[in-house]
C-alpha cells in the first residue's frame, strides 16, 4: 500500500464517516473499514475500477467528481479525501469548494511541482519533468493544473482556508510543514498533504 | 395461456389487504416459484421482482410456456445469482396472469371472470401482497432483493415499506417515479389493446376470442423501447426478410418488421390483455417520492440496507438519469449506496441478455455482501 494511504489511515479517527474522491480500486476504503471501522464511501470515474470496488462490497459510486459532488448534503462526511487528483480537474478551485462544503475536514494531497527533481528537470535539461509521482509525459498527462506545496499553501492563506496540518512526504519519510520551514520542505518533498477545513 | 395448476405453486393471503384505490381484498392467491435451497441460518434468501410482462419462472424451463425462464442469463447454477449458493424466491405480481390474483380470476360472487371489475392496483399493493411470502418461508431478513425495470420499482417500494427486511438491494434500469414519456408509452400500449374490438371492455374470457391484434401491437411498440437505436441498426439494419427486393406490399419486407410481428404473436399466447392494462397502470401511478412529505430521500432515511444501483448507457426507456436520481436520494439520506453505469448498446433489455460487465458486477456485489451479512450475525 502507498505510504500516503498509511498516513491517511493514521490521521483518521475510528468510526468516522469519510468519502474518498477518486477512490480507484478501493484499497484505501477497504483498509479504513477493516482497520478502523470507518464508514468509508467512494466516488470513481472509471467503470472497471468501480466494478472492482463493488466486488469488494464497497459503497462506491461511478461518477465524475468535477460535476457530481453536488449530490451530497452539506457536511455529510467527517473527512473527505482527495489523493493526488486536484491537479487533474478542469476547475480545481470549484472542486475544492465542494469538498469543503460536503466534508467537515478535507485531506488533500498534491504531487509537489516545487520538488527539487521537478525543478532541475526543467532548469538543467529544459524538459517537462517525469518523476515517480509525475509518471506521465507532457502529451499524455491527465494533469492540467500543477502546483507546488508553496502555491497551495498561499492559496489556502488567500482563501482563508484553515490549514490544520501539513505533511511533506518523501518516499518513506514524512515531516511536518509550517510557515517557517515552508521553503525548504517545498524543495525536498515529493508529495504534500494538507488537512484543511 | 391456460396452464395446469399443478405447475403453479401458490399461497393464499388470508389477511385483508386494503388497496390504494380504497377496496379491500382477502383470501387471494399469490403464485410463486423458488430455486436453490434455503440454508439453516436462513441468510441466503434473495427475492426477485419481475418486470411488466415477466412471471415467477425466473430460470430453467418455464413449465407453462416451455420456454427458458426470463432471467436465465443471470440466475442458475454457477451463474451471477448462483442457485447452488442462494435461495431464490419470485412471485407473480398481483394483477398478473400466471396464478396470482388478477383480472382473469373468477369472481366468486357471480362466477364470472373479473375483467375490468378487478380493482385498479398499485406497485405498493403488489408489494404488500407479496410480503406474506417471507412469513411463509419464515425468513426474517433477506440477503438481497433484485429487480429490473418494474421489478426495480417494486424493489424500491419494498425497501421503503420494510427497511429491515433485506440486507441489500439491487434496482436495475429502473426509476423511483414514472415520467411523462414512460406514461405515454404505456398509454400507447393500452390504447392498442382497448381499440381491438375483441377486447370488448375487458369481457373476452368467455368466448375465448381474445384481443390478439391489440395485444400484439402493444407488445411490438413496447419491444422497440427495450432496444437501442444502435442495437437495432446493427442487428437488423435495412436487411430484407428472406427476399431479394421489395415486394411493393405491406407484408413484412424488412427483417425488423418480421421480428416485431413474431414478438407480438408469441406474446399473446402467454399474456392476458387485461393484466397488461392493470400492471402498466400500476407502473404509471408509481411515484415513491409522493409517499413521503420531504421527498424521495425520506423514503430511505436511517436505512441500513446496502444498495447497488445499475443503469445501462443505451437505455432510453429508463435512462441513467432515473437511476442517478435514486442515487442522489440515497446519498442525501446517508444510505450505503454503490452505483455503476454499464456501457452497452443493448438498451433497456441489457439486464436480460448476456452482458458480461453487468453480470460480473451483480455477482461481485451479491457474493461480497453475502460474506458481510454472514459475519454480521
Amino acid at each position: 500500500m502507498k505510504n500516503e494511504f498509511k498516513i491517511i489511515i493514521n490521521l483518521l479517527p475510528i468510526q468516522s464517516r469519510i468519502l474518498d474522491v477518486g477512490c480507484g480500486d478501493g484499497t484505501l476504503i477497504e483498509a479504513l473499514i477493516k482497520q478502523k471501522n470507518i464508514d468509508a464511501r467512494g466516488i470513481e470515474l472509471e467503470e472497471n475500477k468501480v466494478k472492482q470496488c463493488i466486488s469488494k462490497g464497497l459503497s462506491v459510486i461511478q461518477g465524475n467528481a468535477e460535476t457530481e459532488l453536488r449530490q451530497f448534503p452539506n457536511k455529510a462526511f467527517d473527512f473527505v479525501v482527495l489523493s493526488q487528483t486536484l491537479q487533474a480537474f478542469y476547475q480545481p478551485e470549484n472542486v475544492l469548494n465542494e469538498l469543503l462544503r460536503i466534508g467537515k475536514k478535507v485531506i488533500i494531497s498534491i504531487p509537489n511541482f516545487g520538488y527539487w527533481q521537478v525543478r532541475t528537470s526543467l532548469l538543467l535539461f529544459g524538459k517537462m519533468p517525469v518523476t515517480k509521482s509525475l509518471p506521465d509525459y507532457w502529451y499524455n498527462t491527465p494533469n492540467l493544473h500543477m502546483c507546488s506545496i508553496k502555491d497551495f499553501y498561499q492559496f489556502c492563506d488567500k482563501k482563508k482556508i484553515k490549514m490544520d496540518r501539513i505533511i511533506g512526504i518523501n518516499n518513506e519519510k514524512i515531516s511536518s510543514i509550517n510557515r517557517i520551514n515552508l521553503e525548504i520542505k517545498n524543495l525536498l518533498s515529493e508529495v504534500g498533504m494538507f488537512l484543511i477545513s | 395461456m391456460n396452464y395446469k395448476t399443478e405447475n403453479i405453486k401458490q399461497i393464499t393471503v388470508a389477511k385483508p389487504l386494503k388497496l390504494d384505490c380504497g377496496q379491500t381484498i382477502k383470501e387471494f392467491p399469490i403464485a410463486y416459484e423458488t430455486y436453490g435451497k434455503l440454508n439453516k441460518e436462513k441468510n441466503n434468501a434473495i427475492l426477485i421482482f419481475h418486470a411488466l410482462t415477466g412471471d415467477q419462472f425466473v430460470t430453467g424451463t418455464n413449465p407453462v410456456t416451455n420456454k427458458e425462464g426470463w432471467w436465465n442469463t443471470a440466475v442458475g447454477p454457477g451463474k451471477a445469482v448462483d442457485t447452488e449458493k442462494y435461495f431464490i424466491i419470485c412471485a407473480n405480481v398481483l394483477g398478473g396472469c400466471m396464478g396470482s390474483f388478477g383480472p382473469k380470476n373468477i369472481n366468486v360472487l357471480n362466477g364470472e371472470p373479473y375483467g375490468l371489475k378487478f380493482p385498479v392496483i398499485t406497485i405498493r399493493d403488489m408489494i404488500k401482497a407479496q410480503e406474506s411470502l417471507l412469513e411463509h418461508f419464515e425468513i426474517k431478513k433477506l440477503l438481497s432483493v433484485l429487480g429490473g425495470s418494474m421489478g426495480g420499482m417494486q424493489l424500491l417500494q419494498f425497501c421503503a415499506l420494510y427497511p429491515d427486511k433485506t440486507f441489500s438491494a439491487v434496482p436495475i434500469a429502473s426509476t423511483a417515479s414514472h415520467n411523462a414519456q414512460q406514461i405515454a408509452l404505456n398509454e400507447l400500449a393500452r390504447q392498442a389493446i382497448m381499440s381491438d374490438p375483441l377486447w370488448n371492455k375487458g369481457n373476452y374470457y368467455k368466448d375465448k376470442k381474445i384481443p390478439k391484434n391489440g395485444l400484439a401491437v402493444a407488445r411490438m411498440a413496447a419491444h422497440i423501447t427495450y432496444m437501442s437505436d444502435k442495437g437495432l441498426q446493427e442487428r437488423f439494419g435495412r436487411k430484407l426478410q428472406e427476399k431479394k427486393d421489395y415486394e411493393f406490399t405491406f407484408d413484412a419486407d424488412f427483417q425488423i418488421e418480421s421480428y416485431l410481428r413474431h414478438q407480438g404473436n408469441v406474446f399473446v399466447d402467454r399474456f392476458d390483455a387485461n393484466s397488461y392494462l392493470y400492471i402498466s397502470r400500476a407502473m404509471d401511478y408509481f411515484d415513491l417520492s409522493k409517499q413521503f412529505k420531504n421527498g424521495l430521500a425520506e423514503a430511505f432515511q436511517n436505512h441500513k440496507t446496502r444498495f447497488l444501483i445499475i443503469s445501462f448507457s443505451s437505455d432510453w426507456l429508463y435512462p441513467t438519469k432515473n437511476s442517478k436520481d435514486i442515487v442522489i436520494a440515497l446519498n442525501a439520506s446517508g444510505t450505503n449506496v454503490a452505483f455503476a453505469e454499464i456501457k452497452t448498446d443493448k438498451g433497456h433489455d441489457s439486464f436480460l441478455v448476456n452482458e458480461p460487465e453487468f453480470l460480473e458486477t451483480l455477482k461481485g456485489f451479491l457474493d461480497s455482501n453475502f460474506e458481510i451479512f454472514k459475519n454480521e450475525k
